[in-house]
């Protein structure tokens, strides 16, 4: 598509165009594992009695799929976006962006295949084996080198503050990626830990809470900080305070991660100090969400007709209300109820579904139609639907999953007056039948919604073809 | 120099760092830097 003298005018979006593209596939297929396991929790049997399908194979490929799938397409498609956009550059080595997409699918792909068959180091969001997680670190150094290649040549002298936060996502997960995945390989497909017993644990949870706070909150603030200001027309409601927002984010997360150890070997003051910064994050969380939603202060009609502003807005009530249930599950005394149940996987759901799917969501229907040369998606009536569906399932998973996680904790709690418990195991397992079915239903119908964006994403796509931006010929800025 | 030593020296400079960053954005808000920044997004209103 590129001939020779428009080469230096316009933008690097082939990439952006093949990120897109599939985020949207990886979503419905990470989606639609989720659905299968969250089937298999309501009837066992689904497991099909296979090794390959069964729970405790398939769970990893679910948070895999979504998380560095989804996930990780949508950021590396939105940052690449944006930091071009925001520097006036095209993206710095293109061949090296180019190797970023293919072995980003090589890992996923790579994944797909040996989470079924079994191989894994035990690791929460860290599973991949050695050969693998040495993929990942040469994707993501060449990521890295790709996005702050592109901002030290920019045009404009100031560092746009979603490049900001996509620059500390980048630096963390590579930190965390690299410190976590240390391992002593035995044989092609088995490894073991460079750390061992409490060490491991906190190591761990030092990477897994980061992941979330990096990977599925930086990133995602990067979008939230150039896509809401685009969808609403309007800059950001105070730029003061989103370059607060972001130290105060950098230096408070990386000290969180003890709260998922608490009441285990970690010493009391480790899992203290990751309770106190974890209620510190509150802070930070809510001005970051109240920077993004008063964007829209003087033009909150536009959320009735926009839906793709919706989703926008929305995720960020849903990120404003998992950031105040994260803390309040890290203060000690309720985790002791809330720890090991249901109440957990809800938590996380209304962060990932709510807050990260919504916000991709958003950003993708922005820029699927001018990426495309078209002026709009193929259908904003779809738009709507996926909307709806989406909302619904989102209200209908967590709700369940509230109910079914306290009742559980208080289950497991509850004692006779002659000190022996109450109830068996298996009881609680049985009073939990109607939640997961009813959890069944929200992912089932927040899936519909994703299968809908991705016909409503195809349509666009090949209705319309691959679109040159120009680069603005002077620098606004200097 | 112990290392428990420069752990605290660490991390009583980031708050330090972080008090300063505050107070420097604090003492900008009026900069008219700001505001061309959070600007930044539109350059290109062809899109």
């Amino acid at each position: 598509m590129q001939d020779q003298n428009v080469k230096t005018t316009a933008y690097n979006d082939s990439v952006v165009r093949q990120f897109s593209i599939m985020a949207v596939i990886w979503g419905v297929v990470g989606m639609l594992v989720g659905v299968i396991i969250a089937a298999q929790l309501v009837w066992p049997e689904l497991n099909l009695g296979l090794p390959w399908t069964s729970f405790g194979r398939l769970r990893p490929l679910h948070t895999n799929a979504v998380i560095f799938a989804f996930g990780g397409c949508t950021l590396f498609a939105t940052s690449y976006y944006v930091v071009q956009r925001t520097c006036q550059v095209e993206l710095f080595c293109k061949k090296l962006a180019a190797f970023t997409f293919w072995g980003w699918q090589l890992v996923i792909v790579a994944a797909a295949i040996s989470l079924p068959l079994g191989y894994t180091q035990g690791k929460e969001y860290a599973e991949l084996e050695w050969p693998i997680d040495l993929l990942i670190a040469a994707v993501w150094i060449a990521y890295a080198v790709v996005f702050f290649g592109t901002i030290s040549k920019r045009k404009v002298n100031h560092i746009y503050v979603a490049n900001w936060f996509f620059g500390g996502f980048i630096l963390a997960v590579a930190l965390l990626h690299i410190v976590n995945s240390a391992a002593t390989p035995v044989s092609f497909w088995r490894s073991y830990s460079a750390y061992a017993g409490v060490q491991d644990a906190m190591v761990q949870w030092w990477y897994g809470h980061n992941a979330v706070g990096f990977f599925l909150t930086a990133g995602f603030l990067g979008i939230m900080y150039y896509f809401v200001p685009k969808q609403a027309g309007r800059p950001v409601y105070s730029y003061s305070l989103s370059i607060v927002h972001f130290w105060a984010l950098i230096f408070t997360y990386m000290w969180a991660g003890p709260h998922h150890l608490h009441y285990t070997a970690l010493p009391d003051w480790t899992q203290s100090l990751g309770m106190a910064f974890s209620l510190i994050l509150l802070a930070p969380s809510w001005g970051g969400m109240i920077n993004g939603i008063m964007t829209l202060s003087g033009a909150w009609h536009k959320l009735r007709t926009d839906p793709i502003l919706r989703f926008l807005i929305v995720s960020l009530s849903f990120y404003g209300m998992s950031t105040f249930e994260g803390p309040l599950m890290a203060i000690k005394t309720v985790n002791s109820l809330s720890h090991y149940t249901d109440w957990t996987v809800g938590h996380v759901h209304s962060g990932a579904l709510g807050w990260v799917g919504l916000v991709s969501m958003g950003a993708l229907y922005y820029m699927v139609p001018r990426l495309f040369g078209q002026k709009q998606m193929h259908s904003i009536a779809a738009i709507e639907w996926h909307f709806w569906l989406a909302t619904i399932g989102i209200v209908l998973y967590i709700s369940a999953l509230w109910i079914s996680g306290v009742m559980e904790g208080l289950m497991w709690r509850a004692i006779n007056t002659d000190g022996t418990l109450t109830y068996t195991f298996v009881e609680s397992v049985k009073a939990k039948h109607p939640y997961y079915l009813t959890r069944l239903l929200g992912g089932a119908l927040y899936l519909s919604g994703m299968i809908i964006m991705l016909w409503n994403v195809l349509k666009t796509a090949t209705s319309g073809k691959p679109a040159l931006a120009y680069i603005p010929p002077v620098a606004a800025h200097s | 120099m112990d290392m428990n030593t420069l752990r605290i020296l660490t991390t009583v400079a980031s708050f330090v760092v972080f008090v300063g960053i505050m107070i420097w954005v604090w003492r900008n808000q009026k900069n008219s830097g700001f505001k061309d920044a959070a600007n930044l997004p539109f350059t290109d209103d062809q899109n």
